[in-house]
């Protein structure tokens, strides 16, 4: 298994590859009903984040709501 | 009180009615059960929050939707911290793909100081977001020729300023308010700036269709005592407005008849 090298959320991280952006939700826990997922400045709905693969040198973004006004 | 709510009409702002005229906000409160209870006590439905990154450290916890059941509550996605068009954009999408609706309080702000819009970034946000099927609720300065712009632009609402976002100074010029709410076809909520309830019964006896606050309860020392004081200031504000106030006169006018005065 390759690590994959991505920039989450600003940060790097190394994860387990092969992945999708369903396995780095799971591998960061994260319940994608209550996330938003932008891949390399994309945004992939959620029917679609078991399907797409992600990359060494990737962006992702992972988003929610939080208090605002 | 009741009879005079029952000649008023619903606000419907971009196909959705609601009985509330009082938006709230969900930031800078002391701690989740004390928002949700002052929420409550507002009596708002629609209620806005923000989209940001996930902290990946300590996740399960930050998303407000543990705390806001979104079957409850209206969520109006906001782009607040966005200072460019293309940034608000990003993020608008970001919170409509959240799968609540594709409402949008749009704010491009123009300077960190004053978090005062950039009305140029805002009717550009505001034309791409219409085209992409958004309802675009548009955060804007008390400036008459700035919401005409936006409402042409195809906005569902248009919400002027009071004064500064958390500065608590009340309704700076009411008369910018007043024309604005005259000119314009499309709803106008006032975003931002009241302090307390008398702030708000103000702004709502100008006519406007309602009024969105976040700072003022939050930061209220009794936050749910706040929350039912502006909700009553809204409704008095507003009945007020469709009372119709009696004329300012510079003079008075006896409330007891001369006539019949013992001499």
């Amino acid at each position: 298994m390759a690590e994959l090298t991505l920039t989450i959320n600003g940060g790097t991280r190394s994860v387990p590859g092969p992945a999708t952006l369903a396995d780095l939700l799971s591998h960061l826990d994260l319940d994608a009903r209550t996330v938003v997922v932008e891949h390399n400045r994309a945004i992939v709905r959620r029917p679609h984040l078991e399907a797409t693969p992600v990359a060494n040198g990737d962006q992702v973004e992972i988003v929610h709501f939080v208090g605002g006004g | 009180m009741a009879t005079a709510s029952m000649s008023d009409t619903p606000l419907t702002l971009g196909g959705r009615t609601f009985r509330s005229r009082l938006m709230v906000g969900t930031g800078k409160y002391r701690d989740n059960a004390e928002m949700v209870a002052a929420i409550a006590a507002s009596g708002a439905e629609v209620v806005t929050v923000a989209v940001r990154r996930v902290d990946l450290d300590r996740t399960r916890e930050a998303s407000i939707l543990h705390h806001l059941d979104p079957q409850h509550y209206f969520l109006l996605a906001n782009t607040a911290g966005c200072f460019t068009a293309d940034e608000a954009i990003r993020y608008a999408r970001l919170g409509r793909e959240a799968g609540f609706n594709d409402f949008i309080k749009l704010e491009v702000i123009g300077d960190k100081e004053t978090l005062l819009p950039d009305a140029a970034g805002l009717l550009e946000a505001a034309s791409v977001l219409v085209q992409e099927g958004f309802q675009v609720l548009a955060y804007t300065n008390d400036d008459l020729i700035s919401a005409l712009r936006l409402e042409d632009a195809g906005c569902a609402a248009v919400m002027p300023l009071a004064s500064p976002i958390g500065s608590g100074l009340g309704m700076i010029n009411p008369f910018s308010i007043r024309t604005i709410k005259r000119r314009l076809s499309v709803p106008v909520i006032v975003d931002a700036g009241v302090g307390t309830a008398s702030d708000a019964c103000l702004v709502m006896e100008q006519g406007v269709d309602g009024i969105l606050m976040n700072t003022a309860l939050a930061e209220a020392e009794h936050p749910v005592l706040m929350a039912a004081a502006m909700r009553q200031a809204v409704d008095a504000g507003r009945a007020a407005f469709l009372a119709g106030r009696m004329p300012k006169r510079e003079i008075a006018a006896p409330s007891s008849p001369f006539h019949g005065m013992v001499g």
